[in-house]
């Protein structure tokens, strides 16, 4: 298999929801001039958008990684902030800690995590309270038959 | 349906992307919770909410949605406004409750 290459590296600010959604429509249009399958394209900015909104929601700073290899997609979203407490319990759907004014403008319905495991082939959360929190997410390209 | 027959059918404003209304819309999809349309809705359709903030645009950005449609009497902020310019998203207001967008929308498919 090929080195992965990293092709984006951008900072997200917490707390700061004008600009949230900018990272993940980056990786999407990234994805998009490589030519990569649309389904795919579609599932990477899904779980993208959700890793980046829980940055901006629940950390006080962070960054959305996109590297590519031979085998497929690896978005990394890692952040300085609270953490997870219960890690079963955020991934469980409904579930959400997210303020009230994240919550007035539709985020915080506990769906996050659940949607980004949906989305991805191989998930791997690493996260430490008070401290932040590490997600990469895999996604492999379809097979050619 | 098209964009621009939509319009008609909803008594929709058309705020951004007025070039854009030939396109024919693949459906509707109805939610105020953004993990829910992110999760959900379909590219080519149209999405009726009443959430108006800047972040609308960058879940109809992701998933090519044909407009977003603030029901309700919902206005979306200027900021909002000169993002979906800038990005190409149409967006379109109504008077009409999101009930009567929706009704209106299934009576006349296709």
């Amino acid at each position: 298999m090929s080195q992965p290459r990293v092709l984006l590296e951008i900072p997200v600010e917490g707390n700061n929801f004008t600009t949230a959604g900018e990272a993940a429509s980056r990786v999407k249009r990234t994805l998009q001039k490589l030519g990569i399958d649309s389904a795919l394209i579609r599932r990477v900015s899904i779980a993208t958008y959700e890793a980046e909104m829980n940055i901006v929601i629940h950390a006080e700073y962070g960054k959305i990684v996109l590297q590519v290899d031979a085998g497929g997609v690896t978005v990394l979203a890692e952040d300085r902030g609270k953490g997870i407490p219960d890690l079963n319990q955020a991934m469980t759907a409904g579930f959400s800690t997210a303020s009230d004014r994240a919550r007035a403008m539709g985020f915080g319905a506990g769906m996050g995590l659940p949607n980004i495991k949906k989305c991805t082939d191989q998930l791997e959360i690493d996260t430490q309270v008070n401290v932040g929190t590490k997600v990469v997410m895999k996604f492999t390209y379809p097979t050619t038959s | 349906m098209t964009l621009e027959e939509l319009v008609k059918v909803i008594d929709a404003t058309v705020v951004t992307g007025h070039e854009k209304l030939t396109a024919k819309i693949r459906g509707v999809y109805v939610s105020d919770l953004l993990s829910d349309v992110i999760g959900h809705a379909q590219e080519g359709q149209v999405w009726l909410t009443i959430q108006t903030h800047t972040n609308v645009v960058a879940v109809a950005l992701l998933l090519n949605l044909a407009a977003i449609i603030f029901t309700a009497g919902a206005t979306p902020d200027g900021e909002t406004v000169t993002k979906a310019q800038n990005e190409g998203i149409v967006l379109l207001t109504t008077a009409l409750s999101t009930y009567e967008t929706a009704g209106r929308l299934y009576r006349n498919q296709q």
